[in-house]
């Protein structure tokens, strides 16, 4: 914010001008974001209304019934297995595309078009590409790894291996996605640095670690604080490719939800497992709020 | 979703509703319905069968609409089974009741539950109508019943069958005309139908049975085949751990452990009908509404025939019935019980059974000369019908879904391997009987 | 700026190869897509470079379900949320970076908790009150939840702030109002940061699924991707070559404009500075 305003909009005519410009999205904000919260909250301690046995107040009955359900603990450790590799796999792979694609490379529009790709492909219909890549007899994967005696893994249908096969197919949708936004960073890097570290006789190596790498560092906060978002919202492969199976192997907290909320028609439940979600993205942005400096993000 | 809070529908609520619903519904309903005197039932049907099955409805609806002027019929299209179910309830709940769906059989009790149907039996008066309600295979009928009275009536029904390779089975030496009688007998035939090329890996396994999706479905076949049944009459009883449902699933997961004839892991529901057109899997399990797809898509000879059951035949009955809305008007569920009757006319099922490979519902149905003359010619699709004797409901309890689930997980656990067998369907049937405990 | 030093020719070529392998291994489901769709279904299990090409499946693929009203449907529901997002997200925007009144950071703060909270989360809730509101399976439902971002007025403040005053007291001197300041000035003058949100926007819901998939039932609502899904599901197994062709279709208008702006796209995201 600049320190002093020229000529900032003040006084109580002004003051109204900008209460009707923000008012139209902060009442859609307000009635599809902050009241759900709320009453999210509100209905975690009801039980769901049946048609012969209305809702009533059960404390925290749901929250103990959530604390006894394996489901819900397997679905939020993967969710945090597929979070914590996810995002980091993808902003390294990110950087790494914007690297290339900013270099001299040959080929670099082509190159970058097929980075970003998958980020135009919707997630449903990829899905069933990847299915396909996935099996374990004709597959593409199985094809590949033929030569490396490794044959007929049923990648999607065992436990062990199941999530990291959604996981791949994450990391593959969201790398180019925020390739851009290191792109844009780079660019924003003065070519006077490169310059300035080859006459010390820095190597790349360094001069990305030292000069580049700390300098993306924004950006890299950002990219993250999205992508850990991501990790917990999007689902829509998991629906196509394992249902959450096998065994709930491949479950994760928002595709419990809808499995508890849409196919169980628990509401009370639902809500009680969306609380546990909304508590992670809060603990999530008080982290990002403590680790970095307010000014780099709002500004 | 279906109970949600009822309070917040306040009375601006549906002035907004109103206000809306012009925009909402697609125009030329609005103008049909509006325009004309005529009794609209709208039909929610579940297109999970592919192809060009809304035309075919579609020309039923509209020679329906012939022979009974003043009775239009709106089929709407509304996805799988699941979110069809989701569909109907959720507009229901929102005051829009349709008249009529096709749901799945076992969603019996939740509909029960929600208090959303009505008896069919309420419209049963001549001798006629009582004659048709009896004209049904009574293994269709079995899931149809809550406390004596009848709330649905089949419709789209299938039952899972064994698809075999002929071509392989020559190969491996068996004889291509008879598919195996029991479950032993497919055991060693899936031993002798694996083959496997120069560095060990499987070219050709010799069973699969699919475990994605519809997983509870095809163990039912496996335990029906072992003597035992999976829940009570009332639905609010199941007996996952009973020693012989424990045995079935340990015989399924032996087909990978301990034979190496079955694939390891979770199978594919959708990937196996193409498992078996590649020639990967010589024999798997799956729907009747497959026959068709498999027909015309083979490049080799293929037999079918009943799931092979470890003590007797047996297999579950699956698809979807017929319901009928509380909250419709007298004259619309009049319309709607003509037009059932209209879409289970022998004649109808035959057309229906062709087209699809769904069985047809009744015993004259296959004595039409439609059906008649298609099965003389491909015998393959008289077999759903005759292991229909051996037929009982699926998993049909109150909260299907997830009392299912429970069944569904463990059985993934256990052919995974993650669990032994006895452990997992253990715990799922202490996770079962507690949700089910509120309906005792 | 490159990894490796361009001095070193062997170490260019090696980043090169890198580069294009993992370029290649990107577009790979989508070569598979487009071979599968192109070929009958007996060759998708083996490749064969001389397979014979056919068409079958597109027309196989559009029979089989309405994706020309599925199409309708995404395109007017995109349409729509774009306007209105950009209308309402700019009005906000503004005032965040322009305005001083009571209230301002406490109601900033507040907006940007929908940066975390995004609606697909609160879909039970929003389920409800859309519900509530009787909009169940219609096209507004689909959009109400997204009509106001969190990021587009996240994003747009940040673009105006860091336009100089100086324009806008020049365009006041020419007796412009309030909003003629905004027309004239600040939105001509983000134009590559609108550009840039307006491709994201029309990505993200041209592809998203879950929540269409909760509040639409019908085929005169339902979007591209839950018509996709319902048709890709079928009882009988998959039909990977129609699936294909399916895909190919729905994202193939997506595709074409993605390729048509892609250079002005990656620029105005450079320009933005979008951190």
């Amino acid at each position: 914010m600049p320190a002093l305003p020229l000529r900032m909009m003040t006084g109580s005519r002004n003051s109204l001008h900008a209460w009707l410009l923000v008012l139209p999205a902060c009442v859609l904000l307000a009635a599809f974001t902050h009241i759900p919260i709320v009453t999210t909250f509100i209905h975690s301690f009801y039980s769901t209304p049946r048609p012969r046995r209305p809702s009533r107040f059960v404390g925290l009955d749901n929250y103990e019934a959530m604390l006894s359900d394996p489901i819900f603990w397997k679905a939020l450790w993967n969710n945090a297995i597929y979070a914590l590799t996810s995002v980091p796999i993808s902003i390294a792979l990110a950087m790494l595309m914007a690297l290339f694609v900013n270099g001299k490379l040959r080929g670099k529009g082509f190159v970058r078009l097929a980075y970003f790709t998958p980020t135009v492909l919707p997630m449903i219909a990829v899905a069933n590409i990847w299915l396909f890549f996935y099996n374990p007899q004709y597959g593409l994967i199985d094809q590949l790894l033929k030569p490396f005696g490794i044959v007929g893994v049923n990648w999607l249908g065992t436990q062990s291996t199941a999530l990291w096969c959604l996981i791949v197919v994450a990391v593959w949708k969201e790398a180019g996605f925020f390739m851009i936004f290191y792109l844009a960073a780079l660019q924003n890097i003065s070519p006077d640095l490169r310059e300035a570290a080859a006459i010390e006789g820095a190597s790349r190596w360094t001069f990305f670690w030292r000069v580049v790498f700390p300098l993306l560092m924004p950006t890299t906060l950002f990219v993250m604080v999205n992508a850990v978002i991501n990790a917990f919202r999007l689902v829509d492969h998991i629906f196509v490719m394992t249902g959450g199976g096998p065994d709930n192997s491949t479950s994760v907290l928002l595709f419990h939800i809808y499995t508890v909320g849409f196919r169980f028609f628990d509401q009370a439940y639902a809500a009680t497992l969306t609380m546990v979600l909304l508590a992670i993205l809060a603990l999530i942005a008080i982290g990002q709020f403590v680790l970095t400096d307010k000014r780099v993000h709002y500004e | 979703m279906t109970q949600l809070n009822r309070g917040r529908e306040f009375t601006m609520a549906k002035l907004t509703r109103r206000a809306f619903s012009a925009l909402a519904l697609s125009a030329p309903f609005v103008s049909r319905a509006a325009l004309a005197n005529d009794t609209e039932v709208r039909m929610y049907f579940p297109v999970a069968v592919g192809g060009p099955v809304t035309k075919i409805i579609d020309d039923y609806a509209a020679a329906f609409e012939k022979a009974n002027p003043g009775i239009k019929i709106k089929p709407v299209y509304s996805g799988d089974y699941v979110q069809t179910i989701t569909k109907v309830l959720t507009a229901i709940k929102g005051g829009d009741v349709p008249e009529t769906a096709i749901l799945l059989a076992a969603d019996l009790y939740t509909l029960f539950d929600e208090d959303v149907i009505v008896p069919i039996d309420n419209f049963i008066k001549t001798d006629a109508d009582k004659a048709w309600l009896a004209s049904f295979y009574p293994a269709f009928m079995e899931n149809a019943r809550v406390d004596g009275k009848t709330f649905a009536i089949p419709f789209q029904r299938s039952t899972p069958v064994l698809y075999y390779n002929k071509d392989a089975f020559k190969a491996a030496g068996l004889d291509p005309n008879k598919g195996p009688a029991n479950w032993a007998e497919m055991r060693e035939m899936a031993k002798k139908l694996t083959k496997k090329d120069a560095s060990g890996a499987v070219t050709q396994w010799g069973i699969q049975i699919p475990s994605d999706g519809n997983t509870g479905w095809l163990f039912t076949g496996i335990t029906t085949g072992n003597s035992v049944r999976l829940n009570n009459a009332k639905g609010n009883q199941v007996f996952y751990d009973d020693p012989k449902v424990i045995e079935a699933a340990s015989a399924w997961h032996d087909l990978s452990r301990a034979d190496a004839s079955h694939p390891p892991g979770i199978i594919s529901w959708g990937a196996t009908p193409r498992d078996f057109l590649e020639g990967k899997a010589a024999m798997i399990w799956h729907t009747t509404g497959n026959l068709t797809n498999i027909k015309q898509n083979a490049k080799f000879e293929f037999g079918v025939t009943w799931l092979p059951g470890m003590r007797q035949n047996g297999a579950p009955t699956g698809g979807g019935n017929f319901y009928v809305f509380k909250g419709v008007s007298p004259a619309k569920q009049e319309a709607v019980f003509k037009f059932i009757k209209f879409m289970t006319e022998p004649e109808i099922a035959a057309d229906w059974s062709v087209k699809t490979g769904y069985i047809a519902t009744s015993a004259a149905a296959y004595a039409t000369p439609t059906l008649k003359s298609y099965t003389d010619g491909f015998p393959q699709a008289i077999v759903a019908r005759e292991q229909l004797q051996h037929a009982v409901s699926e998993l049909t309890v109150h909260e299907n879904q997830r009392v299912t689930k429970f069944m569904n997980d463990a059985i993934q656990a256990i052919l995974t391997g993650a669990r032994p067998a006895d452990v997992a369907m253990k715990q799922a049937q202490a996770e079962a009987m507690r949700v089910l405990a509120a309906y005792k | 700026m490159s990894l490796i030093n361009h001095d070193n020719a062997a170490g260019e070529w090696l980043e090169t190869v890198a580069a294009w392998t993992l370029g290649l291994l990107w577009l790979l489901p989508l070569l598979f897509a487009v071979w599968t769709a192109f070929h009958p279904s007996a060759y998708i299990a083996t490749f064969d470079l001389f397979a014979p090409l056919t068409l079958e499946n597109f027309v196989t693929a559009w029979k089989a379900a309405p994706f020309a009203r599925y199409l309708l449907n995404t395109v007017v529901l995109v349409t729509g949320i774009l306007i209105v997002q950009f209308i309402l997200c700019t009005l906000a925007a503004f005032a965040f970076a322009r305005f001083d009144f009571a209230g301002r950071d406490i109601l900033f703060a507040l907006v940007l908790v929908q940066l975390m909270v995004s609606p697909d989360i609160l879909i039970l809730e929003n389920y409800i009150t859309i519900r509530s509101l009787g909009l169940v399976d219609t096209l507004p439902a689909i959009a109400l939840p997204y009509l106001a971002s969190a990021f587009g007025i996240f994003l747009l403040r940040q673009t105006f702030k860091s336009i100089p005053k100086d324009f806008e007291e020049a365009a006041r001197i020419e007796g412009c109002s309030t909003l003629g300041v905004l027309w004239r000035v600040y939105i001509p003058l983000g134009k590559p940061i609108y550009l840039a949100y307006g491709l994201v926007l029309v990505s993200f819901h041209w592809n998203n699924y879950l929540w269409p998939l909760i509040i639409t039932n019908s085929v005169s609502t339902r979007p591209l991707t839950v018509g996709l899904a319902i048709f890709a599901s079928p009882d009988q197994g998959i039909d990977w070559s129609v699936i294909c062709a399916a895909t190919l279709m729905t994202s193939g208008p997506l595709l074409i404009a993605f390729l048509l702006f892609q250079r002005q796209f990656v620029q105005s995201f450079m320009r933005a500075g979008v951190r």
